[in-house]
């Protein structure tokens, strides 16, 4: 710490001087305008992956949020025999217990999508905010949260979330009558938890970056508490690479959460769900019959979607150009 | 002592250390469980005596640290206890199957590093051109495709016989031009000169063998590539060119996916080391483009490199698992998740330590590697 620094005279306060805060205030108007301006720039000028990913991701949540209107049939519901080819009443014909696939694709964009959604904001939650809180206190707080960190990073994820739903699994199968909804919720915050770890290791690296900026040194000689700093000074200079990276970890989490799924472990039946319905239809395969293929694609082609607008975000920001 | 030799052993000895507390929290797994794990195994009618005395035999009786120390002793030479499910030892249960998943994922590796390497560095060499931006598009896709997603493709074009192979591949092509096309279109170039009619056309019969895939309105004969078996039978004593060939799907498929970061990664490493200054430096005093690559770039490459590759193996540990359960590869991942399903806790702990001692070491080893190959690295900041 310098002397200037310390020194409170060099400090501007904006009740004292009341021009500099007019000068303040009328500065994010202009901003705004031209943040306007560019941002429908960047758009215009955004590369055809990028459109595509955006339209694909508006499809899927149109889809997710009229799930009940679009589809043909419901959810549980059995209409025919068992795999059923595609025809004028089944669009994509019938699963391996008679369901309409048309349908059950449909609602499983709500499940799969929302689990995976509530999952990475949770982790994101914890993470972000244990990681900001590391980075301004510094210290053993930093140091034990740290360590905790590395040793949850090395397991792979997959293998420690198989353990994980072992215990979580045979818990809630000792209680009497316990609810579907049990496991899903083990599932989220299983999954929540051990993908915090990866967005506490950014959160922490950009927020130790912040951290030492002489505004964020203002405001604890102003004596601001630990809360307004993490809220107010770094929460702010911190969003442009976290929302980047919200994109990259939801997909690792959808990704996951499929895979946990395909291997029965996931989202259990009958609620629908892409993963799952792979798995139920998968024998269809040797028969040269793609339906198992229809929930697959449907999850790598969100992936990529998404994949794809991030890529552009970063390559924004990272202040690339073509 | 030599630098190196001293860094080595302090990560070696830091690797341990971690392994040790990664083998409590494994171990403290069966602690958490719910009742009696000696109740759970012979079930509701077993009387309390019965029950006393096979605890005893399983040492359940023992204090929980006891316990871990007879446990880790016994992980470390090899003997993991008894599976629940089916009495049998873990040991007999995993010796063939951890074979078996090395030998999947040296597979794998054999034809992911070479091929992720050196298309990973011509795209940073050409960078922003369009093979730059295939392969970006390409590998962008691949990562974003669940392992499964890949698997039944790669049976459906090569196993089962689904027709048409060639096509698809022509319509991807076909697609990729025509998006190249309508990106110079938006560049301000005329329309004539750069919308080719041949890759439109392969993009319409691309198009409507995605839609007839789905739909499935017309059959088609099959008459396509048979020619790899959709499950890989393994036993012990499969030869090893018929191993390779039954292997061949599931290790094509690891590859894939692991390619495509790998790729990424050698290209990002590449492209930030072609902006220091010592490589302008060689540029401008003239100097031949590939003697800049190879003398000057390449030597420093190999830290970044070495870090991709070994990430990316640890990464295959995971990929394994739903790889060997979609083709039933009779491997250490298939084993672990039917253990899950059975509730086996014993053969998941043991599986589960493996699976993180292999992730550890292998991270472990590319440090030392990277680190011996920049010395650098040797006085961090």
């Amino acid at each position: 710490m310098t002397d200037t620094t310390n020194d409170p005279t060099t400090v501007i306060d904006p009740i004292a001087d009341p021009s500099a805060m007019s000068a303040d205030a009328a500065a994010p108007r202009v901003a705004q305008e031209s943040a306007w301006i560019r941002i429908s720039r960047a758009f215009r000028n955004a590369p055809l992956t990028a459109w595509f990913g955006m339209i694909t991701i508006a499809i899927y949540i149109f889809v997710a949020v009229f799930a009940p209107i679009l589809a043909p049939f419901g959810e549980r519901e059995i209409v025919g025999a068992q795999f059923e080819e595609p025809n004028a009443q089944y669009l994509l014909g019938t699963d391996n217990l008679g369901r309409d696939m048309l349908s059950r694709l449909i609602y499983a964009a709500r499940n799969t999508v929302g689990i995976a959604l509530l999952t990475t904001i949770i982790s994101f939650l914890l993470g972000g905010f244990l990681g900001m809180l590391a980075a301004t206190l510094s210290g053993w707080v930093d140091q034990i949260l740290s360590r905790i960190v590395d040793v949850l990073m090395s397991i792979p994820s997959l293998i420690f979330a198989l353990l994980a739903l072992t215990v979580a699994n045979t818990w809630i199968g000792r209680m009497d009558n316990p609810s579907p909804w049990l496991y899903t919720a083990a599932l989220i915050i299983i999954m929540a938890v051990l993908d915090s770890t990866r967005v506490f290791r950014l959160t922490r690296a950009v927020a130790m970056n912040i951290v030492v900026m002489d505004y964020v040194e203002a405001a604890r000689l102003r004596g601001e508490g630990l809360l307004y700093i993490v809220r107010k000074e770094i929460l702010p200079n911190a969003t442009a690479p976290l929302i980047a990276e919200f994109g990259l970890r939801f997909c690792f989490v959808f990704l996951l959460i499929s895979a946990l799924s395909f291997l029965g472990l996931g989202v259990q039946p009958p609620t629908a769900d892409w993963g799952s319905m792979v798995r139920d239809n998968a024998t269809l395969i040797s028969f040269g019959v793609a339906v198992p293929l229809y929930p697959a694609g449907a999850i790598a082609l969100l992936t990529v979607a998404v994949n794809f607008v991030v890529d552009w975000m970063l390559h924004r920001s990272s202040g690339l150009k073509d | 002592m030599h630098p190196i030799a001293s860094m080595a052993l302090k990560r070696l000895g830091l690797g341990l250390l971690t392994l040790l507390v990664v083998s409590v929290i494994i171990f403290s797994a069966v602690e958490m469980l719910p009742g009696d794990l000696a109740q759970e195994i012979l079930g509701q009618a077993a009387t309390p005596e019965t029950v006393a005395a096979f605890r005893k035999e399983l040492g359940l009786d023992k204090p929980p640290v006891e316990r871990y120390f007879e446990w880790l002793g016994g992980a470390v030479q090899g003997d993991f206890g008894k599976s629940l499910a089916s009495k049998r030892e873990i040991a007999d249960l995993m010796s063939s199957r951890l074979g078996n998943t090395l030998f999947l994922a040296s597979f794998a590796a054999v034809l992911a590093v070479p091929i992720s390497i050196v298309l990973g560095l011509l795209a940073a060499l050409y960078r922003n051109t369009w093979f730059d931006r295939m392969i970006n598009v390409l590998t962008l896709s691949s990562i974003s495709f669940p392992e499964f997603f890949v698997a039944y493709i790669l049976i459906l074009m090569l196993a089962v016989g689904y027709p048409f192979g060639l096509l698809w591949v022509l319509g991807l092509i076909g697609l990729w031009f025509l998006m190249e096309g309508i990106g110079s279109f938006r560049a301000g170039q005329k329309i004539g000169k750069i919308l080719p009619l041949l890759p439109a056309l392969f993009a319409v019969i691309g198009a409507a063998l995605v839609v007839n895939l789905i739909f499935g309105w017309w059959k088609p004969q099959m008459g396509g590539v048979t020619a790899f078996p959709s499950i890989s039978n393994i036993a012990p004593g499969t030869p090893f060119w018929e191993r390779v060939e039954r292997s061949f799907l599931p290790a094509l498929t690891l590859t894939l996916v692991v390619t495509a970061h790998m790729m990424r990664m050698t290209r990002a490493a590449i492209i930030n080391l072609l902006a220091s200054p010592y490589i302008e430096m060689a540029r401008l005093k003239g100097m031949n483009p590939w003697r800049v690559i190879v003398t000057h770039a390449l030597p420093n490459a190999l830290a970044p490199i070495i870090n991709v590759v070994a990430i990316n193996l640890a990464y295959l540990i995971t990929g394994v698992v739903v790889v060997e359960v979609v083709f039933v590869y009779p491997g250490l991942g298939q084993l672990m998740v039917d253990s899950v399903t059975k509730r086996d806790i014993t053969v998941v702990q043991a599986c589960c330590l493996v699976f993180a001692a292999t992730y550890i070491l292998l991270n472990l080893i590319a440090d030392i590697l990277a680190i011996s190959t920049n010395p650098r690295l040797l006085h961090p900041k």
